[in-house]
């Protein structure tokens, strides 16, 4: 099966709707097909992905622990929307320090998160087959 | 609905509350499918346990269970290379490590399980 390109937009913050979650069960399952994926987040998206999220007291599950999973299916390409940082005054180093272990380098722990422009988002996004919005 | 030494169970078997969890409970589950999981002297006994606690952890600390590739690499890092294979894992969990592993640690099925 030829593999397609994948893109996962997630646009809205962790919690309060359902679709961040929900995108990242989707990019879990299609992980198991082996297809090319990556993950964009712009706009609240951002969110997802900050250090030291706390859900007790809202009684749902902190889900933003299993970002620290896609390492392991090899999902490592996490492209991060710099203008939607800069307009929340967000820095990477609020980000949750999400990474992988590149086969091809003797399993050397490598960054997974890109900060990118939106012009440089854009260019990715048309290189795609497939892109969900979340 | 179905129970488990007095926890709801799904219709195939998995645990409703993941926090009803206890050891007597994988102990029952096991015995519904012929796998010994409490007597030490046991066949595998303590290869079955180790992959189950390792299961739990890999819930607590990523709040998912794990597919059964990202399983059996994690198995390979943590118990040893020689286990780290899926005929392995099937030996122990003849149902699919995936699967059953995850029943008997009172874990979700695996997302993305088919």
């Amino acid at each position: 099966m030829a593999t397609k390109k994948f893109m996962y937009l997630n646009r809205r913050s962790s919690f309060g709707t359902v679709y961040a979650i929900e995108s990242l069960e989707v990019v879990l399952i299609a992980a198991a097909f082996e297809q090319d994926v990556s993950l964009a987040f712009m706009d609240d998206g951002v969110y997802q992905i900050v250090e030291g999220q706390n859900s007790d007291g809202i009684g749902m599950k902190n889900f933003s622990k299993t970002f620290h999973a896609l390492g392991d299916y090899d999902i490592n390409k996490l492209y991060v929307s710099k203008e939607s940082l800069e307009e929340r005054g967000l820095t990477e180093s609020d980000l949750m320090p999400l990474v992988y272990e590149d086969e091809d380098d003797d399993w050397a722990e490598k960054p997974s998160i890109k900060i990118v422009t939106n012009d440089e988002l854009t260019a990715i996004m048309s290189e795609q087959d497939v892109c969900l919005s979340f | 609905m179905a129970q488990i030494c007095g926890a709801d169970v799904d219709e195939e078997g998995f645990l409703v509350n993941l926090k009803d969890w206890t050891r007597e409970i994988a102990i029952e589950m096991g015995k519904s499918d012929e796998i010994d999981l409490e007597n030490e002297e046991a066949e595998l006994y303590s290869e079955r346990w180790e992959v189950l606690n390792l299961l739990r952890d890999y819930f607590e600390e990523y709040q998912i269970a794990p597919a059964v590739r990202v399983l059996t690499k994690a198995v390979g890092k943590k118990l040893g290379k020689d286990k780290g294979n899926s005929k392995y894992l099937y030996t122990l969990f003849p149902y699919g490590p995936g699967k059953q592993g995850c029943k008997f640690a009172g874990l979700p099925k695996p997302t993305g399980c088919i």
